[in-house]
């Protein structure tokens, strides 16, 4: 595999609910310049943003890293949280763990991952129980 | 948006506010990027020399045409002292030289029952966002693509105000042609200017000449009489009137599943989260790129908080709507009120059409940022160093250097 021309890095601040979604916003900016369409823009970001948001509600914040290569993306979102049991149940739309608090600000509607699957060309979720769980993501862009 | 050169400073602040970069200080002054410029009014906002102007016309620019038709902006009436009728306004306005006044709070209110019809239409995307707001509609074509298909294909109230008080002229003086009638729109924002001027998409504007607030307030003043007998001119109701402020036209569609967001930081913040698709159960979003809404325009006289608060008490006591579609039972919208096409997405961010150069670019840019001192002073020109770092690959520094660095013997 070839190396990416770019890459960038960001840590999701677990504690702080109301900086998730940033590192998407800041991505978008990025992606924007290298002049992108604003079809793949928004994929990438929506993609981005609900992983983003899983990581700060279920695994008190991560990493994300986006390598952007010739002809896709891959976003690949690690986190040392509690793991996903049964990741064909978590794939299920409107299946959630969320707490009510969560669910209260209007997240953990059960859309996270499935929308991530949605709007990317693939989707590889790895994640053991305990350690952490780790999804990767490829956009493709040409 | 216009520069005095003489008592520009070059002091970096409107650089700082500029929302969308487009400022650099060069030769000791600010130099404004148009492409990138959205009339949004920060820097003049912010500027503390007066050094910014937004250009408008003169009152003077209306003695070409016969036949002179005023449409003032509901935020006229908030700018008075002791003002208890808004009829005082419109009969000043009469008296300072125009044949007839239409107001643009009338048409709001025409726009606001359709926008409730719309809202009801079946099979449309939800939420809609409203074009009123000149600003917005920019920002959108140059930042946010994917929302432009939200934006409502509704005139905004001005246009639509325009387009009546000419046929009203026309009906009334049935030997006036055309180019003898003059319509003329009192603005409280630069950003009505530039729609005017360059159109809308394929839409060319039914306004004539633009003239602020600020412009005609003294002379009229001067016409108002208070405790005078004048004649009833006002057929505005609340919601009319309510446009002025923020959450006013979102308000008047009836129901509780709307957004009201004003703040041109606050609008870019909201945007990004609905492009994220993170907002629900909201029908209608209202964007206004001013503090306050549209009195808190810089062409205006008075401090947006007071203009609202006489606002509210000029309200008081009026019919909730005073126009109405002549045909209430209509299920479509006249085209009269509709525009065809968005403007298309003008990707001003991009590096290069090239997607590999762009790359490259755009790597050069982060290795060049990576050996910049990251304070975002402003000494070199451009508003961060990432943004100087960007001005240096894309070739347009021209010869700026930080000056942090230089400073400390280093080349840049």
């Amino acid at each position: 595999m070839s190396e990416p021309t770019l890459v960038y890095h960001y840590d999701i601040d677990g504690d702080d609910f109301s900086s998730a979604g940033q590192a998407s916003v800041s991505i978008k900016t990025n992606l924007r310049q290298l002049g992108l369409s604003p079809e793949i823009i928004r994929r990438v970001s929506i993609a981005m943003y609900e992983g983003e948001i899983n990581m700060v509600i279920h695994a008190k914040g991560g990493t994300a890293d986006v390598k952007i290569f010739e002809d896709y993306i891959e976003i690949i979102l690690a986190d040392k949280g509690p793991g996903i049991k049964d990741i064909d149940q978590a794939m299920q739309e409107g299946f959630s763990t969320a707490s009510d608090l969560t669910r209260s600000l209007g997240f953990g509607a059960g859309m996270g991952l499935p929308n991530m699957k949605r709007y990317s060309d693939d989707m590889k979720i790895e994640s053991v129980v305990g350690v952490g769980t780790t999804v990767t993501m490829r956009i493709n862009i040409a | 948006m216009l520069l005095d050169v003489s008592k520009c400073t070059g002091c970096t602040t409107c650089l700082k506010h500029c929302p969308t970069e487009a400022i650099r200080i060069k030769d000791g002054h600010a130099v404004i990027n148009d492409s990138r410029c959205i009339d949004c009014g920060e820097c003049i906002r912010n500027c503390p020399h007066q050094a910014k102007k937004a250009v408008s016309s003169k009152l003077e620019s209306m003695n070409r045409f016969k036949y002179k038709i005023a449409l003032p902006a509901p935020t006229l009436y908030g700018q008075f002292e002791n003002l208890d009728d808004i009829d005082y306004v419109l009969d000043g306005l009469l008296k300072i030289g125009f044949d007839d006044v239409f107001e643009v709070a009338k048409a709001a209110e025409l726009v606001s029952a359709y926008t409730r019809l719309y809202l009801k239409t079946d099979g449309i995307n939800k939420p809609i966002i409203s074009s009123a707001c000149p600003v917005i509609v920019r920002l959108i074509e140059l930042r946010f693509p994917t929302l432009s298909s939200s934006i409502i294909h509704m005139l905004p109230p001005m246009e639509v105000a325009a387009g009546l008080a000419r046929e009203k002229a026309k009906k009334e003086h049935p030997e006036l042609k055309d180019e003898d009638i003059g319509v003329c729109f009192i603005t409280p924002c630069p950003a009505k200017v530039s729609y005017v001027k360059n159109g809308f998409a394929d839409y060319k504007s039914k306004v004539d000449e633009v003239v602020s607030v600020s412009d005609i307030y003294f002379k009229l003043i001067n016409e108002m009489e208070y405790g005078s007998d004048i004649k009833n001119l006002c057929e505005t109701g609340i919601i009319g009137l309510s446009w002025a402020s923020s959450g006013g036209e979102a308000t008047a569609i009836f129901s509780e599943k709307y957004l009201a967001a004003d703040g041109i930081e606050n609008v870019i913040r909201v945007l990004d989260q609905v492009e994220t698709g993170n907002i629900s159960q909201v029908d209608f979003i209202e964007l206004n790129a001013c503090p306050g809404g549209c009195v808190g325009g810089v062409l205006t006289m008075q401090n947006p908080f007071i203009a609202k608060a006489r606002l509210r008490s000029l309200r008081k006591g009026l019919p909730v709507t005073r126009n109405s579609p002549e045909d209430s039972k209509s299920q479509y919208i006249p085209a009269s009120y509709l525009f065809d096409k968005l403007p298309e997405y003008a990707p001003i961010a991009r590096l290069s059409d090239n997607l590999a150069e762009s790359m490259r670019m755009m790597a050069d840019i982060g290795k060049l940022k990576d050996t910049l001192p990251g304070i975002d002073c402003g000494a070199c020109g451009a508003p961060s160093c990432r943004a100087f770092a960007e001005d240096v690959v894309r070739g347009r520094a021209n010869g700026a250097s930080c000056r942090i660095k230089e400073g400390d013997g280093c080349d840049s």
